[in-house]
């Protein structure tokens, strides 16, 4: 049934063909390799048995493989928004961080028009510093210029809402609440322009105003970005975002094909519609 | 609940010379392959604000949370100095033959401190940082080189406290204090090139991180931080000849004696090796350029699981 539904790369160049293409996965392959990980638990005797065996057995004895994605084909047009839906470790992160070129193929290849980015800088940002720190190093991590994070920083500072209450950007982050540091954190990785913007499940942070204005924010990224790409596990904002959907299951491309289509397949399959789901 | 465990069936994905051809027709280019070598410093020097911003701000967040706040900058180094004063000072009696013995001592410390944690650091600069380079885009180089200009950093805070040490001994400021300069900039290039070469083996092998204070600690006491290997050498009968020339031209050993020189009135250019200059700046050059590309040519590498 998956068959007659899925949208062909062909059909979509030959229907338009002066659409142009953004991204373009070929058959890629994606395997994690986790040390320490092999059937026996990571007693000192079970490493050193690894060592041993790795001279007899050559190939990587008791490295574990993780096949994470497994053959996924797919072309992606400028204009469009796409979100990855699947079970969780359906392969929907990975496949995102290798279209972003921050995880090596196994096999396959995949090209890009531009640097498509991941939204989220917070693995950059230290919680020891000010925010205002923050907002700087965060921008230059990002690749941003000074200019442009001096352009931007007063904007960036109202979009989190940090000073809202009183003047808490000259404090250092850890001493904000997780909600306001979520805010801030997704104020900063959403002021730069992207070529091609990779969302994962960042619709989730802050109260529920500051969700309607992020959700408005990714908007506004998208018409200013080339091409989206959406993981969620909330049906509602991948419907409210995307007009195609990759689905995946087990590091396969099960489906891809128009919103409403994949997702009424989708929902057959995990057991009923989406039922108010909390948003995380 | 077959339905659940049914594997899809296999999905008629176009031949592959289609894609890529069609890749082609639009240029694009292959996503996370390596540049080429300009390329790569080009990139890198696109993002020299955000490795001086990261270390910076790596330095002023070690000692945010602490009372005294960046008075440990300085504090840190002046009790480590006092440290090994007290042991090999004091307790073990090193200094017997070297004149200015606290000087001498300190500079040793401090200078070699300097290698020790930028080659500490770079070991970890990936492994380390995982989070980071799986999350961001930027020249992986960017990651070893902010650790060991954090640790320049460090150790500017050092020297300004060897400079009250130095004059507290009776050192007096000399016009040869200016050669501390250029004896920094080729040791911190040569930092900066083995921690970039440490930092590939570490993320292949975190166990390195392990291991390296052991080989660290030795190559500390090869190197005379504590000791004259001049003195050591030179008096002493039972050890071959070639030992202390060969231990006087290993790199940490060659930026403390030129630092040594540079501060100290009564450590003469006779205890240097000859040709020291050529030596400091060979070290700097061969560490400095084969460090960068070993670490470039594995650039796509970083960060896979």
């Amino acid at each position: 049934m998956a068959e007659h539904t899925r949208h062909h790369p062909h059909e979509s160049a030959r229907t338009s063909a002066d659409r142009v293409p953004t991204v373009i996965a070929d058959g890629v392959d994606i395997v994690y390799r986790v040390n320490g990980a092999a059937a026996g638990r990571g007693t000192a005797t079970a490493a050193l048995n690894r060592i041993l065996r790795r001279e007899r057995a050559g190939r990587a004895a008791g490295v574990r493989r993780v096949h994470a994605v497994r053959g996924v084909s797919f072309v992606a047009y400028r204009g469009e928004a796409i979100g990855l839906i699947g079970t969780n470790g359906s392969g929907k992160s990975t496949l995102l961080k290798a279209v972003a070129g921050l995880l090596p193929v196994e096999n396959g290849r995949i090209y890009t028009d531009g640097q498509p980015s991941l939204l989220g800088v917070n693995a950059a940002l230290m919680n020891d510093l000010t925010g205002e720190r923050n907002v700087h190093l965060g921008g230059l991590a990002m690749g941003m210029s000074r200019e442009q994070i001096r352009e931007r920083y007063q904007d960036i500072v109202d979009f989190s809402g940090i000073n809202d209450k009183g003047d808490f950007i000259t404090l250092p982050m850890r001493t904000y609440s997780s909600g306001m540091a979520a805010r801030l954190r997704f104020s900063i990785a959403a002021a730069k322009d992207h070529d091609v913007l990779l969302v994962d499940e960042a619709l989730a942070t802050g109260d529920r105003s500051f969700q309607k204005r992020s959700e408005e924010r990714i908007r506004e990224l998208r018409e200013r970005a080339g091409t989206v790409f959406l993981v969620s596990h909330s049906n509602k904002s991948i419907r409210d975002t995307c007009d195609r959907v990759l689905w995946l299951e087990r590091g396969e491309l099960r489906m891809d094909g128009p919103t409403a289509e994949v997702l009424k397949e989708y929902e057959a399959f995990t057991g009923g519609p989406d039922r108010a789901r909390p948003k995380r | 609940m077959s339905q659940v465990l049914h594997t899809p069936p296999p999905t008629t994905a176009p031949p592959a010379t289609d894609l890529a051809a069609l890749a082609a027709r639009h240029g694009l280019s292959v996503s996370g392959a390596r540049p080429s070598l300009p390329q790569y410093v080009r990139q890198l020097w696109a993002r020299r604000h955000f490795i001086t911003a990261f270390a910076t701000a790596k330095l002023t967040a070690q000692y945010s949370q602490a009372k005294l706040g960046q008075v440990w900058q300085v504090m840190t180094p002046l009790l480590n100095a006092a440290v090994y004063y007290v042991i090999f000072g004091v307790l073990l009696q090193t200094k017997q033959g070297v004149p200015d013995y606290v000087p001498f001592l300190v500079t040793g410390v401090f200078i070699w401190t300097f290698t020790q944690s930028s080659v500490m650091a770079g070991t970890r600069a990936i492994s380390g940082n995982l989070g980071l380079v799986r999350a961001l885009h930027f020249p992986r180089a960017a990651l070893p080189l902010s650790f060991c200009l954090q640790q320049l950093q460090q150790l500017l805070f050092s020297m300004a406290a060897l400079v009250v040490i130095l004059l507290a001994f009776g050192v007096p400021p000399a016009p040869s204090w200016l050669l501390a300069v250029p004896a920094l900039v080729l040791q911190f290039v040569f930092n900066a090139g083995l921690s970039m070469a440490m930092a590939r083996l570490g993320a292949k092998t975190p166990d390195i991180a392990q291991l390296m204070p052991f080989v660290l600690r030795t190559w500390m006491y090869a190197s005379g931080v504590m000791w004259s290997i001049d003195h050591m050498t030179s008096g002493r009968s039972g050890l071959p000849s070639w030992v202390g020339p060969l231990l006087q031209a290993n790199p940490a050993a060659v930026y403390i004696d030129l630092m040594r020189f540079a501060l100290i009135d009564t450590f003469h250019a006779s205890q240097l090796p000859p040709h020291v200059w050529a030596i400091a700046a060979g070290w700097a050059l061969l560490a400095g350029a084969g460090g960068f590309v070993y670490f470039w040519k594995a650039e796509e590498m970083y960060g896979r699981g």
